[in-house]
């Protein structure tokens, strides 16, 4: 029995899920396959979508047609705004979802899409001919062809769990690993590495004394994260706060044997920003107390997501911790806390579509590449699911860059400067983060999710004359010039600014912070405009133009070193002056462009000096080389 | 693989000592051919002197008794093997040996290759590889001086230290913006501030070392010498526009020093006039010469009369040697009257790399307007005597740091006028590229680094 798809995806997460839908929505026939149909597009961890940095990525999924975004709106019960008060560029949307809710209306996306076919099995085995992918087969045998194969196994690949002492393989707590596809991998050679990641206790709502607790509640006018959404539930849900004790602490002090993380069981990596509870307590010992965030995780389940109680421990003393946090004295832990350990491939083995540079056809996304969270997750799937389409349409490759997207910045950090660490999407990450904000991914990227036959033509349009709309409203902001008297200034008075003293436009007076669009209304001779999208560009553009303008400078500067490009036969081991560690890193990067090589860490000005000059000196060579090839007079 | 380059390392001319240098995979076979030791050298080891011979390979003879050095790589200035040999001076000697060296099978390095290939082999960062570049082309001493105090990274550190602050701000911020949402303490813009100023004052304090703003406002100490009644004085007199010094055909007339201050295309430039320079007579006129000798040593540059109405002296040669590698003009005075002074005999003494002596007529005052631009470019061209440790001589290196100040300003107005922390940050990211140009590094991983260092972040 075989059957041939254009496209097959492994694994049906977060990642597998926009990997499929994109394909199959560029026309390619595509299947994807996951251990368990019930658990496609499962939340395993924590409940919420987006959060900084990860809302701009989820916004920029969806301006590309990806779904992450849609499906969050659609199952949101709690909504925050965060850095609310800080500027635009660092502002990020933050939904907590009814985890099952979530999943399921993913999976009725994945099963409503035409070319896609969902299956459930365990892929066992990539089926490799030469240095080409042909298809993969699975456990019982049976074999699936296919042009491009994209593996998007998250914790799966050799999962291990570890509570306490004990270890099992599993793939996520109640569901099997994948054990052979990852021996598969490694018998194709890639370079595999080990993280380590870990989950929260989840809690009895009915068994929590919520009156001892801080309540907070959702942001009250929500912005969607889809272009498309129209609007969003009604339901909402509170979540909690409490703290750790100084019985807490002890606790775990005492016990700190019974970790594997102090053990030396776990060798996986685990990520400094995520350190489950033992590393707070250990490595922050001055620290008194830590924050414990207690979310619901949906509308019709006791469950509770324990945030900041992730620890490997033992389940008495996982006990012992929860009781030891005020509300919680009763608390009833309905799933235990874990950490999994799974394995991962250095990404800097992918070239800048996520294809491998080892295997023809074979593309990677999500944690099986080294990061974390679900945005992440979606991103890289979206991107190679485009990409695998563009492969097998014969299509020029899709990318980003840094400046256009921070999925531009997640795919060259990670085929760049590779990972030590799960990989989590920071703004600080973002060198161009003032023009990469969750408020303009619509206008920056629709464009390109349109070319790529992802957007329909009806939202391209709307997006489009919404950008007509800013432009039009920046203009007649400009056109209306108002002038010092005193009728004039007491309207600023009232507003709340100061007097001008010379005659100013109206697009000028709003660079003022204090000053909104609304309150120019108070001016006539304009027609303002009532749409909040297009009020909220406007204000940006106004009020940070300097800025964006300087960054829009770095842009450049940066483009002309991206302009240059490093011919693909250059020997690394030739280039004089170079240290062995750098050539190494060179070798296994293989830049594309000078300025990806400039981000390799630990590179130097000598070495890019040292590769600009061997470049140069190539370049010499082949001249020399064509002109006594040519014919002689 | 590198092929092995040698060069003289030491400025041409007769010295106490002559140093050639070595370097590339062949240094250690070099040692052994050429190397002979009473002791034997047994295994050699690294950063270790040795004494012993230089010897011919082919007849055995003995070319100089030297001290020897290996420094093994990535030990050593370029990073690879290094071998030094101390020779006695005299450029006879060293050619032989540098001869010999390149028979064994090393080439000639050319000019500037040592440095090249400690900068490819990141030896030293782009501001030391400018210092050593300095040290190439600078003519005098005290260049070398200073550029060998930027070589071992005062500068360098001095930047990295800096940098590190800046950094540390930076993260406070970064740490306000990405982990809002976690339990950590609040930046405080005060404290930020406070922080920023510290670090503006310290770049101003650099700032205001860079050699040319520091001569335009304090200008510099020039001395005239020559032997008795070349016409120093009448010089002085010439350079200040009005008679000053006692000017008769008498020798040895001004016994004291006439000191006078004179701005020069704009540059003020303290004028000393010196008694001729002769064998005392007496004990007055020894402790008069004494005390020029010490204004000579402490001069930034030296303007050396001889006359051209006579033949050179031994008094001539005699200080003209002593000008050794000192900053200085060759003026030759009295055009007014027939030429006697042998000119070729001048040049021979004066070796080929020193100026052009220039003509002047101090009493008629020809030439006396070149001499001025001679004066001027030389100045413009000599660190000021005072230099604190830490110098900006480089202009790359002072725009870098007045680009820092500017943005270092910009970020911590905005943070105290309570704008939100992504704009200072981006300030100060442009900041630390700014100062990147000096040292050339990248930030991102350290910021991240110290923030997850600081804090405690994290479900």
């Amino acid at each position: 029995m075989s059957k041939h798809y254009d496209v097959i995806v492994v694994g049906g997460g977060h990642a597998g899920c926009e990997a499929a839908l994109a394909a199959s929505r560029m026309g390619c026939s595509t299947i994807l396959f996951n251990i368990n149909l019930d658990s496609v597009a499962l939340m395993s961890c924590n409940p919420a979508i987006g959060g900084l940095a990860k809302g701009q990525l989820v916004k920029e999924i969806d301006a590309l047609g990806g779904e992450m975004g849609k499906i969050a709106d659609k199952t949101a019960v709690h909504f925050r705004l965060l850095n609310a008060s800080k500027g635009p560029a660092v502002q990020s949307s933050r939904f907590q979802c009814d985890k099952q809710l979530y999943r399921l209306a993913m999976k009725a996306v994945v099963e409503k899409e035409k070319n896609l076919h969902l299956r459930q099995t365990l892929v066992d085995r990539l089926v490799v001919e030469g240095k080409r992918v042909i298809g993969v087969e699975d456990h019982t045998g049976v074999f699936y062809k296919g042009n491009v194969v994209v593996i998007t196994t998250g914790t799966f690949l050799n999962g291990m769990i570890h509570v306490g002492t004990v270890h099992y393989p599993a793939g996520r707590a109640g569901e099997i690993a994948s054990i052979d596809l990852a021996e598969s991998l490694k018998s194709l050679g890639f370079e595999m590495g080990r993280m380590k990641t870990g989950t929260p206790p989840r809690l009895r709502a009915s068994t929590i004394d919520f009156s001892r607790l801080e309540r907070q509640d959702s942001d009250p006018d929500p912005e969607p994260f889809s272009f498309t959404t129209e609007e969003l539930r009604e339901e909402r849900l509170p979540s909690y706060f409490s703290y750790t004790t100084k019985e807490t602490h002890r606790i775990i002090r005492e016990n700190i044997m019974h970790s594997p993380l102090y053990s030396g069981v776990i060798k996986g990596v685990s990520a400094r920003y995520c350190p489950s509870l033992e590393d707070k307590v250990m490595r922050f010992s001055d620290k008194e107390r830590h924050p414990v965030v207690l979310e619901l995780e949906g509308l019709n389940t006791e469950e509770i997501y324990a945030k900041g109680l992730g620890n490997c421990l033992p389940l008495d003393l996982q006990e012992k911790i929860v009781r030891s946090v005020p509300g919680l004295e009763e608390a009833e832990i309905m799933r235990s806390a874990y950490a999994i350990e799974y394995d991962f491939v250095q990404p800097t083995q992918l070239k800048p579509t996520l294809e491998t540079k080892l295997i023809e056809g074979l593309y990677m996304a999500g944690q099986i590449n080294g990061t974390s969270g679900y945005e992440e997750a979606a991103a890289q799937g979206l991107w190679a699911g485009i990409n695998a389409a563009m492969a097998v349409q014969g299509r020029s490759p899709f990318v980003l860059d840094r400046s256009e997207a921070y999925m531009g910045v997640l795919v060259d950090d990670l085929i760049t400067r590779g990972v030590d660490e799960p990989y989590r999407m920071f703004t600080s990450r973002a060198e161009y983060r003032l023009i990469l904000r969750e408020d303009n991914a619509t206008f920056r990227l629709m464009g390109r999710g349109y070319d790529l036959g992802l957007i329909p033509k009806e939202h391209y349009d709307r997006m489009q004359e919404k950008m007509c709309q800013v432009q039009e409203g920046i203009r007649s902001l400009s056109s209306v010039r108002i002038y010092p008297g005193s009728e004039v200034n007491t309207i600023l008075q009232e507003i709340g600014t100061a007097p001008i003293k010379n005659p100013v436009t109206l697009y000028q007076l709003l660079r003022r912070s204090e000053i909104s669009y609304d309150d120019l209304k108070r001016f006539a001779g304009w027609e303002p405009v009532k749409d909040r999208m297009v009020i909220k560009q406007i204000e940006i553009e106004a009020r940070y133009e300097g800025y964006i303008k300087r960054q829009l400078d770095s842009v450049m500067k940066m483009k002309a070193l991206e302009g240059k490009k490093i011919p693909r036969g250059i020997d690394y081991h030739s280039v004089p002056g170079l240290s062995n560690e750098l050539k190494m890193k060179l070798s296994k990067v293989g830049p594309v462009t000078i300025g990806q090589a400039e981000r390799i860490p630990g590179m130097t000005q000598a070495a890019i000096t040292a590769i600009l000059v061997t470049m140069k000196k190539m370049e010499i060579e082949t001249a020399s080389q064509q002109k006594k090839e040519a014919p002689s007079q | 693989m590198e092929d092995t380059i040698a060069a003289i390392a030491t400025p041409p001319g007769v010295g106490g000592i002559g140093i050639i240098r070595v370097s590339g995979p062949k240094s250690r076979d070099l040692l052994r051919l050429l190397f002979k030791s009473a002791k034997g050298i047994g295994d050699l080891r690294s950063h270790h002197l040795y004494h012993g011979d230089i010897i011919s390979p082919e007849t055995g003879a003995v070319i100089d008794e030297v001290l020897v050095c290996l420094m093994k790589k990535p030990h050593s200035y370029t990073g690879e093997d290094v071998l030094e040999i101390n020779c006695h001076g005299g450029p006879v000697i060293l050619q032989t040996v540098l001869t010999e060296i390149v028979k064994a099978g090393a080439r000639l390095a050319e000019p500037g290759e040592f440095t090249r290939r400690a900068f490819l082999n990141n030896r030293i960062d782009l501001s030391q590889a400018e210092a050593v570049l300095d040290i190439i082309t600078a003519r005098s001493d005290r260049g070398l001086e200073l550029a060998v105090s930027h070589l071992k990274g005062t500068l360098a550190k001095k930047i990295e230290t800096l940098r590190s602050t800046i950094i540390d701000v930076l993260a406070l911020l970064e740490a306000s913006i990405d982990f809002s949402d976690e339990d950590i303490e609040v930046c405080k813009p005060l404290e930020i501030a406070d922080t920023l100023k510290a670090t503006l004052d310290e770049l101003q304090h650099l700032l205001s070392t860079y050699r040319e703003g520091k001569i335009l406002r304090e200008g510099i100490s020039a001395v005239i010498t020559g032997k008795p009644n070349v016409g120093k004085s009448s010089l002085l007199n010439r350079l200040l526009g009005e008679k000053r010094a006692i000017v008769t055909p008498i020798p040895g007339t001004t016994r004291d020093f006439i000191e006078e201050t004179v701005t020069i295309r704009g540059v003020p430039v303290k004028l000393t006039d010196t008694a001729g320079i002769r064998e005392p007579e007496n004990l007055i006129e020894r402790e008069g010469i004494d005390f020029v000798r010490e204004k000579l040593s402490g001069a930034d540059i030296m303007l050396i009369v001889l006359d051209g109405s006579e033949k050179l002296s031994g008094e001539d040669h005699d200080i003209l040697n002593r000008a050794g590698t000192k900053r200085c003009l060759i003026i030759i005075n009295k055009t007014d009257l027939p030429h006697r002074l042998n000119e070729t005999r001048l040049q021979t003494l004066l070796g080929k790399t020193a100026p052009q002596p220039l003509w002047i007529s101090a009493k008629y005052g020809d030439g006396i307007d070149n001499l001025k631009d001679a004066i001027y470019s030389l100045a413009m061209d000599t660190p000021e005597h005072h230099h604190s440790e830490h110098i900006i001589s480089n202009i790359r290196h002072k725009t870098a740091l007045e680009k820092t100040s500017v943005l270092l300003s910009r970020a911590r107005e905005s943070i105290l006028n309570g704008v939100s922390p992504e704009f200072a940050s981006f300030d100060i990211r442009e900041a630390l590229d700014s100062l990147g140009e000096i040292t050339g590094k990248t930030i991102n991983e350290e910021v991240l680094d110290r923030i997850f260092s600081t804090f405690c972040i994290g479900k």
